[in-house]
């Protein structure tokens, strides 16, 4: 029996001692004891302070440029061929949800050249799926596999710049991650600490496609007037870009360019933010890989004289005139402050979306709100646990130790297998601890209560207790079973928050079926195995 | 120390008053709730903006909105928070365009600025401005006042004041700028340089949470959908270790305390949010736990076959677990209070659905779950005999089994 006891008494002890290990480490002195604690013990957003975001990937955009490069192709492949057709047309997708259904309109292709048609299509557009409205008009639609796999194309380039663009800013424990399984083209961002999330939103959302066209003719003050100008169409290979100038803006205008940009975003190599010609304006420098480079160097060779248009997501920053041959490196001028010029250079360089990205929810908990949250929080976990362990005493005298001891125990498991398992502490995963604490305390209460209840009924004090143990054993494993199937549940089906609340749970009432049942019960046994006869239980 | 040794109260002898006041507060609840449209979501569930603002000396709801007004489309739903100076500003964006919703931090931080900091030319507040643009502000004014920093020593020194600023007591509002002389690292001439640069302004941005309106549907569906799955995940389970009406009572007994939970909250004009799905799924957790001891015991009590009817029997089994019950009850309330009490505000609505679900979740088990459970054997025990079949007598689960209650030992044995 004593032996027994010893080798269940040095179990418990092992798992303490292992447990204590998993939150504080072995310490020397306080602060690394602090520092531990803090390294060990993850919490959440919502109670350190920080920005939890949803991103929507606007995948309709990258669909979109997709059908549109491979219109132009296709209208270049039947040029070539010979095969005469009234136009080929994108058709747009608007919501991400309709992006696999872009489809490109090819109209008027003879029913003669209706074979060389489909073998241009068979052969270099396999990616598409052709079907033929009438004897001339023809339907193109992504295949479901392509479509699926530029789709997660564009969600994994999507994550990586992000993590990029995050990293840069120095937000070393933020995260990117895909938001579910399904494919609803969901980001999470979560940045714990992060003070200006005014400032991350603008870079994260920023596209920074930067293209650099040959300027073919402009500035004009309007599209109409430059379609006016060129005889009403454009000359083949070129297309319209910028907006109507605007008096109060240096770089207004509309320009006719290239179809194909001489220099794309991806292109860039580095960037870094250099102070301008007035005060307090900032400039951002570019630096073009090398392969862009050579290309860029006989570009501007053979177009000393006309103009460069400089095009940042879509706007024409500017379109100086080229002085003199450049070989790899461009300014944007007029970025304002230092951190304005600072944040396009990073930009530049983490590289630019593949498609838009929207925010579909922000949720900032503030520094000093994540402060008073952990104080308060803590305040009130002691007042509570204060206020039942004095009541427990007062109620089941000596035996109330136990209990003490058992729900410490009990806290102390959780929180390491928290910290072992790496899970972060939320609000609802208090939520989990709170309802964890009940139910131990239940368990307590529950087994005191038999025991008494059978030394009424006048048995001796050994026989008692293991009546009592045994009796609320069985209720005991029926609540906490319930309450694990119902935790299965929420975990399976639950979304973040209500995860957080059953993993808790769960691990907190598995320690307590060691501590209140298992650990409380080798402690009495300890008691009662005194050499001489227990005669009174102070319960 | 004991409180009740051995009662015998008539529980269920009372049970009417107790069901009248339950379908009284279930009513009520039900009634705000259909006056209301349901319940009061809060924007994680039904989309928008929320803003916890904290001001040096707060102004009235009306010049907070007013000053709102312009930049934000819409209601806009000023609540103060009693005992500081802190506000909730709120504002639903169903239906507004999507920019308004990727802006509207920055519109109503912009506005606000407008309203309550004017006049300080083009000085940083000290209040809102993050580290690394606070960092950017000081560092070439700190060179020129020759106080030699290293671009790290710098980014140190903003760190500790954006630190001592956001503890507690200041918890994000510098007051006064001499206040950050207890900075480590500060002396007189940065400090100097500081109030060059900078101002304390009236307010600091605490909490911030926009949601669109798509993914509020999403999460409310979602969370309805997995609380009401695992209700039904515990009615199969107990319906397995009892008998099914008890995971039927059981479940019933819940479902009416998060109803009443529920119509408490929209008769207090508290909003529900995805903080109080998590307090509402303790609460099932709690009052479950709560209903299964006491179900335990009548379990226990029809195998010892004791005397007298399954009413007699279960208002024993209620009376021997009522010690426990009340024990367990407060000694959880105690923490649930302490929780709502010294919580602070971010786990207000928590704590209050929680302290609410202590009660009713305790009441429940004795006043609803057992009086389900006698008026159905009561019915089919009747059918019974009118019908004269005799396939379910007694409401015994397995009377064969006798145990031997006396023994020491060996009484835990498993079930069926």
């Amino acid at each position: 029996m004593q032996r027994h006891i010893r080798f269940k008494f040095l179990l418990i002890l092992a798992v303490t001692l292992a447990c204590i290990f998993g939150i504080i480490g072995f310490p020397k002195n306080m602060t690394e004891l602090v520092e531990n604690w803090h390294k060990n013990i993850h919490l959440g957003l919502d109670l350190r302070g920080g920005t939890y975001l949803v991103v929507q990937v606007q995948q309709q955009d990258a669909f979109n440029a997709d059908a549109g490069a491979r219109a132009d192709a296709l209208k270049e492949a039947m040029r070539k061929a010979a095969v005469q057709f009234n136009d080929v047309d994108v058709q747009d997708a608007h919501t991400f949800q309709d992006a696999t259904h872009v489809a490109i309109l090819v109209r008027g292709v003879p029913a003669t050249q209706s074979g060389t048609f489909r073998g241009i299509v068979g052969e270099q557009f396999s990616a598409w799926q052709l079907q033929p409205q009438n004897a001339t008009d023809y339907r193109l639609t992504m295949r479901p596999t392509e479509a699926l796999k530029l789709w997660q194309n564009v969600l994994a380039q999507t994550k990586n710049t992000m993590d990029k663009k995050i990293n840069a800013l120095g937000l070393s424990e933020a995260s990117v991650q895909q938001r579910r399984e399904d494919a609803d083209s969901q980001l999470l961002v979560q940045m714990p600490g992060v003070d200006d999330p005014g400032r991350v939103k603008q870079i994260l959302q920023t596209a920074a496609v930067l293209d650099l066209y040959d300027v073919k003719a402009g500035p004009f003050a309007g599209r109409d007037e430059a379609l006016a100008q060129n005889g009403g169409i454009l000359p083949p290979g070129t297309k319209l870009i910028g907006q109507p100038a605007d008096p109060n803006q240096r770089a207004g205008g509309v320009y006719v360019v290239t179809r194909t940009a001489v220099v794309r975003g991806p292109d860039i190599r580095d960037a870094s933010p250099e102070p301008g010609q007035l005060p307090g304006q900032w400039n951002t420098k570019f630096v073009l890989s090398q392969d862009a480079g050579r290309r860029f160097e006989s570009y501007t060779g053979s177009h000393v004289g006309q103009r460069l248009a400089i095009v940042l997501d879509g706007r024409v920053i500017e379109a100086p005139v080229i002085k003199s041959q450049i070989r790899d490196e461009g300014v944007i001028e007029g970025q304002g402050t230092e951190q304005n010029a600072a944040d396009l250079s990073l930009n530049l360089k983490a590289g630019s979306l593949p498609a838009g990205v929207i925010f579909l929810q922000e949720s900032t908990v503030g520094p000093s709100l994540g402060a008073d949250s952990i104080r308060d929080g803590f305040a009130a976990g002691i007042a509570g646990v204060l206020a039942v362990v004095v009541a427990m005493l007062i109620y089941y005298k000596k035996s109330g130790i136990n209990a003490t001891l058992a729900l410490v125990l009990n806290a102390v498991i959780l929180i390491a297998c928290l910290s072992w398992f790496d899970a972060v502490l939320t609000l609802p995963g208090i939520a989990g601890i709170i309802l964890t604490i009940g139910m131990a305390v239940d368990s307590n209460v529950l087994i005191f209560e038999r025991i008494r209840e059978e030394l009424r009924a006048g048995k001796a004090v050994i026989p008692a207790v293991d009546t009592g143990f045994n009796k609320a054993f069985l209720t005991i494993i029926d609540t906490h079973i319930t309450t694990v199937v119902s935790c299965a549940i929420l975990f399976a089906f639950g979304s973040g928050p209500v995860k957080g609340f059953a993993v808790t749970l769960v691990i907190g009432l598995i320690a307590n079926l060691f501590t209140a049942v298992f650990v409380s019960k080798v402690i009495f046994d300890w008691e009662l195995s005194r050499p001489q006869p227990v005669t009174a239980l102070s319960i | 120390m004991e409180i009740f040794k051995q009662t015998n109260f008539d529980f269920l002898g009372k049970k009417w008053p107790f069901i009248t006041l339950s379908l009284l507060l279930t009513a009520a609840g039900l009634i705000s709730l259909a006056v209301k449209g349901g319940p009061k979501y809060g924007i994680d569930f039904t989309g928008g903006a929320l803003m916890d603002v904290k001001f040096q000396k707060r102004p009235s709801a009306e010049a907070i909105r007013s000053a709102l007004h312009k930049s934000i489309p819409g209601e806009i739903e000023v609540q103060e928070i009693s005992g500081t100076q802190e506000v909730f500003i709120s504002t639903g964006l169903n239906g507004r365009s999507d920019q308004v919703l990727q802006d509207v931090r920055g519109r109503m931080v912009s506005s606000l600025n407008t309203a309550f900091n004017p006049n300080q030319g083009d000085k940083l507040d000290i209040n809102t401005a993050g580290q690394s643009a606070l960092a950017d502000r000081l560092r070439d004014p700190l060179a020129q006042a020759g106080v030699g920093l290293t671009d790290d020593q710098v980014n140190d020194l903003t760190k500790q004041i954006t630190t001592f600023r956001d503890t507690p007591p200041r918890s994000g509002l510098i007051q006064n700028l001499d206040q950050l002389s207890g900075v480590p690292g500060m002396n007189p001439k940065i400090l100097n340089v500081i109030k060059q640069q900078c101002y304390g302004g009236a307010f600091t941005v605490r909490n911030v949470q926009v949601v669109g309106p798509k993914i509020g549907a999403d999460l409310r569906r979602q969370a309805i959908e997995v609380v009401l799955w695992a209700l039904a995940a515990m009615l199969v389970y107990i319906a397995f270790r009892f008998e099914w009406i008890y995971g039927v009572a059981a479940v019933i007994a819940v479902f009416h305390d998060t109803i009443i939970t529920i119509g408490l909250f929209s008769l207090f004009n508290k909003p529900v949010d995805l903080t109080v799905i998590a307090a509402l799924l303790t609460l099932v957790g709690y009052s479950m736990n709560d209903t299964i001891v006491t179900f335990d015991r009548v379990r226990e009590n029809l195998r010892l076959q004791m005397r007298g009817s399954f009413r007699d029997i279960v208002n024993r089994s209620i009376n021997q677990t009522l010690s426990r019950t009340v024990l367990t009850s407060g000694l959880t309330f105690l923490t649930a209070i302490s929780l709502y009490l010294f919580g602070g505000q971010v786990l207000n609505g928590f704590s209050f659905a929680l302290v609410v679900g202590i009660i009713v979740g305790t009441y429940s088990s004795i006043f609803i779950a057992s009086p389900i459970l006698i008026f159905w054997k009561d019915l089919v025990e009747k059918r019974n005999r009118r019908t004269g079949s005799g396939v379910r007598t007694a409401p015994v689960a397995e009377p064969q089994v006798r145990p031997a209650v006396s023994a020491g030992k060996g009484v835990a044995r498993p079930v069926r």
